[in-house]
């Protein structure tokens, strides 16, 4: 495909075309990945997560600024939510980095939730795919850290950033069990506020006390907006990509999530074929009123469903 | 299932009022549309620069400091060299009556004054982006 070539080549118009391709889950969105699939795993891919306002966009920018002293191209997912009544979205986060807009070695991308066949995990995956082809060395995804969707989003990342901020609440236990565990490094923002102190103790403590880490997180404490310590983060996330290389963690935690961006390829399919086979034919009608009748039960449907497939 | 309408919001210009920005923005969005909102005091490079990362189908300029005469055909002329032209520009802000053909002359697709229902830019963008 032109466009591809294109892409590869540098063309940003071209990779900005093929993220939507990829996004809408267009008919060509299969045949893209397929091509670019050759020239991906390369980049470092860090997700950067945390509670909305929590400063995760102006961080990126900073951050950025740091990765592009050293030379290193960086391509940027902004994920905000999408209006679950109207579809719509006010995807704000480039206010903080309108910096970057014209860096040629930035690529900055904003992405709303919808309602994404296949999931919103696809679709960033996908895109963090053509930014890598693109010739991205860092590619971050800055997602709110609420919802099973986004902790799924981060999880496909290298390294995840947690964004902590004082004056969260007055414990860190109460946020969500589930969402402190995937962090690689947390960083508590807004270190000029009062209280920022006490957050990166409670968070110390909490890590102090968790077991079965592989890791244990280190805590930086930064400000963002003042450029505060960016240096001292990005430098914990550089340790920690060096760490997992060396340490063949890279490769486990690549492999586990190939393993189940594979396994929801499967389902994903799965689920149209069986919809297919059943819908179209007003099977699903007759088979619900079998199971309604307690003719017959759900396990020996479904094996008869799955049995339809070669 | 239409294709979703992807549109970038952008507050050029010196003065710091985004009032008028927002509030299209927010209509845009219940609209079912996604809004790439920028914020204020953008150049006309980094609006096109923006645009053409996030692949929107139109940019929406909201000029309230009296240099639409300028802003418009810069953008227009910057999409042109980054063969964009297919990206559809419209205006809105305090803009005289006078100086609107000349605009529409210059590439710009619609101009809403003051008072204009959000509903008529809806319509308007809706018909308009292929
Ligand atoms: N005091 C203080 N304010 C900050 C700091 N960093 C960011 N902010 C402010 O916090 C607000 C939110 O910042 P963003 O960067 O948009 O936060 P975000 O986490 O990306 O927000 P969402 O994407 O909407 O969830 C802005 O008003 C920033 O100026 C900081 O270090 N200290
Ligand atoms: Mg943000």
């Amino acid at each position: 495909m032109e466009l591809i070539e294109k892409m590869l080549n540098g063309d940003k118009r071209a990779c900005a075309r093929l993220i939507s391709s990829v996004e809408n889950n267009s008919n060509e969105a299969e045949d893209i990945i397929k091509t670019i699939y050759p020239h991906t795993g390369k980049a470092h891919v860090i997700g950067i997560t945390g509670p909305p306002g929590a400063g995760k966009s102006t961080l990126t920018d900073k951050l950025v600024k740091l990765l592009r002293k050293k030379d290193l191209r960086v391509g940027i997912i902004a994920v905000d939510p999408t209006s679950p009544y109207t579809g719509g979205a006010i995807l704000g986060d480039r206010i903080r980095m309108n910096d970057l807009a014209l860096d040629p070695g930035v690529f900055i991308r904003s992405m709303g939730t919808r309602g994404y066949l296949g999931g919103l995990a696809k679709a960033t995956r996908n895109t963090v795919k053509i930014l890598d082809a693109f010739g991205c060395d860092v590619v971050i995804i800055e997602t709110v850290g609420v919802g099973q969707s986004e902790v799924d989003i981060v999880k496909a990342a290298d390294t995840v950033v947690m964004v902590m901020v004082p004056g969260l609440g007055d414990d860190i236990q109460s946020i969500k069990a589930g969402v402190m565990e995937i962090g690689d490094i947390f960083a508590v923002n807004k270190s000029d506020i009062l209280g920022a102190q006490r957050t990166a103790t409670e968070i110390n403590m909490m890590l102090d006390l968790s077991q079965n880490l592989e890791r244990r997180p280190p805590v930086v404490m930064v400000t963002a907006s003042q450029n505060q310590n960016i240096d001292k983060l990005l430098e914990e996330i550089e340790k920690h990509y060096i760490y997992m290389k060396e340490n063949d963690i890279l490769e486990k935690r690549r492999k586990l999530n190939i393993k189940r961006e594979l396994v929801e390829l499967v389902e994903e399919e799965l689920r149209k074929y069986v919809i297919k086979e059943t819908e179209n034919k007003g099977e699903m009608e007759s088979v619900t009123l079998s199971l309604y009748t307690k003719e017959t039960d759900p396990f020996t449907i479904r094996d008869i469903l799955l049995s339809k497939i070669k | 299932m239409s294709k979703l309408i992807r549109v970038l919001i952008a507050k050029p210009g010196l003065d710091g009022h985004d009032r008028g920005a927002k509030m299209i923005a927010r209509a845009l969005r219940d609209a079912g549309m996604e809004v790439i909102y920028t914020g204020l005091r953008q150049t006309p490079e980094q609006i096109v620069a923006a645009a053409i990362q996030e692949d929107v189908d139109a940019i929406g300029m909201s000029i309230l400091s009296g240099a639409h005469n300028h802003l418009f055909p810069k953008v227009i002329k910057l999409l042109k060299e980054q063969n964009a032209s297919d990206i559809l520009v419209i205006g809105g802000g305090v803009i005289p009556e006078d100086d609107i053909p000349e605009l529409l002359e210059a590439g710009v697709g619609a101009i809403f004054t003051p008072g204009t229902l959000t509903s008529d830019i809806i319509k308007y963008l809706r018909e308009n982006v292929q």
